[in-house]
């Protein structure tokens, strides 16, 4: 197997020796399910050498929820109100793709205005969910104004997801055929006038949270992710970009509008959790910069959903697809076959945390600080909810 | 370290002196945004209780409760939905699928109740504090969850129809058809709506389905002339189903006819497997029109031996010698009679009752008699010049048509009334090759005649002069022809409430002259067979029967049906009649095995 980075052979993937825990060198912590440093429910099984970790073991099975067979359960339209749920901080994914893998097997084509709205709807997500990053990654090293302002503003923009779709953290907007409805009247003005506190925000924490001596000092140099680790431990995203490879699949393999909007990938030099996060600063800002284009170009008439047949007994004819998006932390993935019925025959959703906290964790949090775990942790942007769907 | 990144974090204190994001009071209440989906409104007089709500909501958090102010109403279901808001997950798939667009939610973000009952309620039906709430989520304008508009029936443009009579609507195709059974929300309104109690849903799923024989089966359960039902009948399911609230109905009548043309008849007998064992009982029915024959189909499904008197020389009744071939050809009613005179009926041709055999004879040699002889003869306009030769009458010119015969219209032709008799004698003449005036004396709105046939006439060429009251027939100089003295009429509103009445204009009085005129105004009944005594016993009003349960007459043995005894006078209704009866006799030749409700050889509800 080839791999883009040649480096592969370098990587040592052998399990290590586990530590001998009865020479009473070592102490054994569980850090997790329930720890506010953890960034969902998933527990550390973690040895200790003095404050040095040793060993590092990711546990997960406390967030499964059963998503993908309560859907082989529902009808097509019904599915698309459960898969936001897969998600918490970023639900509408869920939903594009959700509704994008349908649309693709049943062939229908989406109108204009509702490419747009969509695009303009997960830009948003975007947003709202790096604003709740950044809080968490700035918390994580004990600094805890940053997260007071960033909670705050998310919400501002989950009153522009209120008005635009109907309701804050579970939108169910994106419909398989389109867009539940078009923007309502005014919500351009309140979408600039929130963009424009956005910036003005974040050129505060920039100042404050980067610019900032004992968060460089605790950021810099944890968690280096080389390279050469990007493929075969299939890093994605930010993650990925930040060790140089401009790698995004809006720009890659653009879906939706995004290949008529005027974007260049973030890539970074610096692949540890400072340049992970100054990455995802800037990314922060491309997103609101995305928006202000969307409300630029959107339509404003015109239908936003394309012709369906009677949903009350949809059957969708038998198929297969594998569709995906850039969420905020990398490759977000739906795979799924339908068998012609009126049910779906399998969804498989793959979420970018299922290696990033797994896999990368392990590796990564080895050698590293006790105290400097959960900011590791964060900085890898993980999702346990995603995980387990 | 450099000095710029210890000192930039104490920047945190500019915002010290900015507006807070928090409220200070955070009591007060910010409305939801416009259209935030909070709980839900019912405007219940909108509603009319389809059950889309209910089908399409994944956590059954809706059920269909029964509400008593809305039973009974034609068109609703008299259910209203009752939601559970322990199961509910606010999606609003209920407000999108609303037929009626009258299921809605507020904008209220919090409810408080310290009745755990308080949260499963009737919406609309039990009072809410947020009932009334102006805003809240509502189904965008231009969204929607099944397709509003109808599959076009393909028709045969008006210039080439009315060159013939070949069928106008050419049938839908079987990709037509599945999109447009797709339509369906499977409420079931249309059921209890058709006079027939046919199953809708039903037949409309076999076609989604591509299953042709099982609605084949379906459709007979109720009624035995499903290909002439789905052609020409008054489709009242179509009326009433909730689809057509904010779209165009389902196009239920099409479906039907689609199922009957995809299956042939050669293969009847195997489908619908009718095993007849006699009975030994023996009913007399008299007229072999929808009525008559529906009779005897059921009745002969229950073994006993039907002998059907018909004075005319073929069998259909008014389904023959009053629906011209263009809405109903004769190759699909035949395909509809074929299958019950199959089951061994006897029909005797060229058998009028009074003349070629007493009806008192029937009573004594027959266990039951099911008379249902319709409306055949033309009422009359009660003008002065009526007789003349050139006045003719709808039904005659129809029947003429139907048997082959020349009715003799000429070149200008006037046809009086605005019913569907009228319509198809104008159509029927304009196929002819007349010029056609349809004279009405009320709006075209008013028009008892269907809407479609309205339209298709004034497509062909008929031109519809409303408002126009006949007054008198004369003479015409040519003895060909025949003039009509009509006048413009006002409407003017009833004072009591009931439908505008016109009333003539004196000033307003014009003469036209016509090759002939056509009368169609109605239609009544022709029961002189029945001797006075039997009349008197029969209890019959205004030349109609007054039926009681199972369209039994006062005389135990005699039953009756179809349009000498119903008020509204068309097909559906005379096969319900009809079914209605077998079942009457049912119980009056076996009451020990008769139940409400009844079971065929396959176990299914009859």
């Amino acid at each position: 197997m080839t791999l883009s980075t040649g480096h592969s052979a370098a990587l040592d993937f052998a399990q290590p020796e586990p530590p001998d825990l009865s020479s009473g060198k070592y102490v054994k912590l569980w850090q997790g399910p329930q720890h506010p440093g953890i960034t969902g429910n998933m527990s550390l099984e973690l040895v200790l050498d003095g404050d040095t970790i040793v060993s590092c073991k990711t546990h997960v099975g406390y967030l499964h929820r059963g998503f993908e067979k309560l859907m082989e359960r529902r009808t097509f339209i019904q599915n698309f109100t459960v898969v936001c749920r897969i998600a918490v901080p970023e639900p509408t994914f869920n939903e594009y793709l959700y509704s994008h893998a349908v649309e693709e097997i049943s062939g229908i084509e989406v109108p204009e205005r509702a490419i747009w709205l969509r695009t303009m709807n997960l830009e948003m997500m975007r947003l709202a969910s790096f604003l709740m990053w950044i809080g968490g990654q700035s918390g994580a090293f004990g600094q805890y104004t940053v997260p007071n302002w960033t909670l705050a503003y998310r919400d501002y923009v989950l009153d522009l997801f209120e008005e635009m779709t109907g309701a804050r953290i579970y939108h169910m907007y994106i419909v398989p055929g389109g867009v539940r409805a078009g923007l309502p009247d005014g919500f351009e003005e309140r979408a600039r006038k929130i963009m424009k506190g956005a910036e003005k925000l974040l050129d505060q924490i920039e100042r404050v949270m980067f610019n900032n001596v004992v968060f460089k000092a605790r950021s810099k140099g944890l968690g280096i992710i080389t390279p050469d680790m990007v493929d075969p431990y299939g890093i994605v995203g930010p993650n990925a970009r930040a060790c140089g490879l401009a790698r995004d699949i809006r720009k890659d393999e653009p879906y939706l509008a995004y290949d008529r909007l005027d974007f260049e990938t973030i890539s970074g030099n610096e692949p540890d959790a400072y340049g992970r996060a100054y990455l995802r600063l800037q990314e922060t800002r491309q997103s609101i910069n995305l928006i202000r284009q969307c409300l630029d170009h959107a339509p404003t008439d015109g239908p936003f959903q394309a012709d369906m047949p009677n949903v009350l007994h949809w059957k969708v004819p038998a198929g297969e697809t594998y569709v995906k998006a850039e969420c905020t932390r990398g490759e977000y993935g739906y795979y799924m076959v339908t068998d012609g019925s009126e049910f779906v025959r399998r969804v498989h959703v793959r979420g970018p945390s299922y290696t990033h906290a797994i896999a990368v964790m392990e590796r990564l949090a080895v050698g590293t600080n006790i105290a400097d775990i959960a900011g590791l942790m964060v900085s890898l942007h993980t999702y346990p909810p995603e995980i387990e769907r | 370290m450099n000095l710029r990144d210890l000192l930039s974090p104490f920047f945190v204190w500019q915002r010290a002196f900015e507006k807070p994001y928090t409220s200070i009071r955070p009591t007060i209440d910010r409305p939801g945004a416009p259209a935030y989906r909070g709980f839900h409104i019912n405007v219940s007089e909108e509603c009319v209780g389809c059950g889309s709500c209910h089908s399409i909501c994944q956590n059954h958090a809706i059920d269909m409760v029964p509400v008593a102010e809305f039973e009974g109403r034609t068109g609703d279901s008299g259910l209203r939905p009752r939601f559970d808001y322990g199961r509910c997950c606010w999606c609003g798939l209920c407000v999108d699928i609303c037929t009626a667009a009258s299921l809605r939610m507020s904008n209220e973000y919090a409810w408080i109740s310290e009745d755990p009952d308080e949260f499963h309620f009737t919406a609309g039906i039990d009072d809410k504090p947020w009932q009334n709430n102006e805003h809240g989520y509502r189904r965008a304008e231009g969204y929607h969850l099944y397709p509003p508009k109808r599959i076009e029936m393909e028709m045969l443009s008006p210039d080439v129809s009315v060159q013939s009579f070949e069928e106008v609507a050419r049938g839908y195709s079987e990709a037509q058809a599945k999109l447009e059974a797709d339509r369906c929300v499977e409420c079931g309104i249309c059921v209890a709506t058709c006079p027939a109690h046919m199953d809708v849903p039903d037949y409309i799923h076999s076609i989604r389905d591509g299953d042709y024989e099982k609605g084949l089966q379906l459709m007979y359960r109720t009624n035995p002339f499903p290909a002439t039902c789905g052609r020409i009948c008054t489709r009242r399911c179509e009326s009433v189903c909730p689809v057509g609230i904010l779209g165009e109905p389902v196009a239920i009548r099409w479906l039907k006819r689609f199922i009957v043309d995809q299956v042939d008849a050669q293969d009847y007998q195997r489908i619908l497997n009718d095993q007849i064992i006699e009975s030994g009982h023996r009913v007399a029915i008299i007229g072999a029109g929808p009525g008559g024959l529906s009779a005897a189909y059921y009745l002969r499904k229950k073994g006993h031996a039907v002998t059907v008197f018909e004075a005319g020389e073929t069998a259909g009744g008014m389904l023959r010698y009053g629906v011209p071939s263009y809405r109903l050809p004769d190759a699909d009613l035949d395909k509809d009679i074929a299958y019950i005179v199959s089951l061994g009926v006897d029909i005797r041709y060229n058998t009028r009752i009074g003349k070629d055999i007493e009806f008192e004879q029937l009573l004594q040699d027959y266990d039951a008699v099911f008379l249902s002889t319709g409306l055949s003869v033309p009422s009359n306009m009660r003008i002065q010049g009526e007789d003349h030769a050139r006045v003719l009458s709808g039904l005659q010119v129809l029947a003429d048509v139907a048997s082959g015969r020349d009715p003799g219209i000429g070149r200008q032709v006037a046809v009086i009334g605005g019913g569907n008799v009228a319509m198809d004698a104008a159509r029927v003449s304009r196929r002819l090759g007349a010029d056609v005036t349809i004279l009405y004396r009320r709006r075209i709105a008013d028009m008892p005649a269907d809407a479609e046939e309205i339209h298709e006439s004034q497509e062909e060429g008929c031109n519809i002069v409303p408002q126009a009251i006949p007054v008198e027939i004369t003479t015409a100089d040519n003895p060909q022809q025949v003039s009509i003295k009509w006048g413009e009429a006002e409407m003017v509103q009833d004072p009591k409430g009931g439908r505008p009445r016109p009333v003539l204009q004196e000033d307003r009085m014009h003469t036209d002259t016509y090759d002939c005129i056509i009368s169609a105004i109605g239609q009544g009944s022709d029961l002189d067979f029945l001797s006075k005594e039997n009349q008197q016993q029969l209890a019959i009003e205004w030349g109609k029967f007054t039926p009681g349960e199972y369209q039994q007459s006062a005389l135990q043995k005699v039953f009756v049906g179809g349009d000498v005894a119903n008020r509204t006078a068309d097909a559906i209704s005379a096969i319900e009649d009809g079914h209605h009866a077998a079942r009457g006799i049912e119980r009056l030749l076996n009451p020990d095995e008769f139940t409400t409700t009844q079971t065929d050889n396959t176990g299914e509800l009859t």
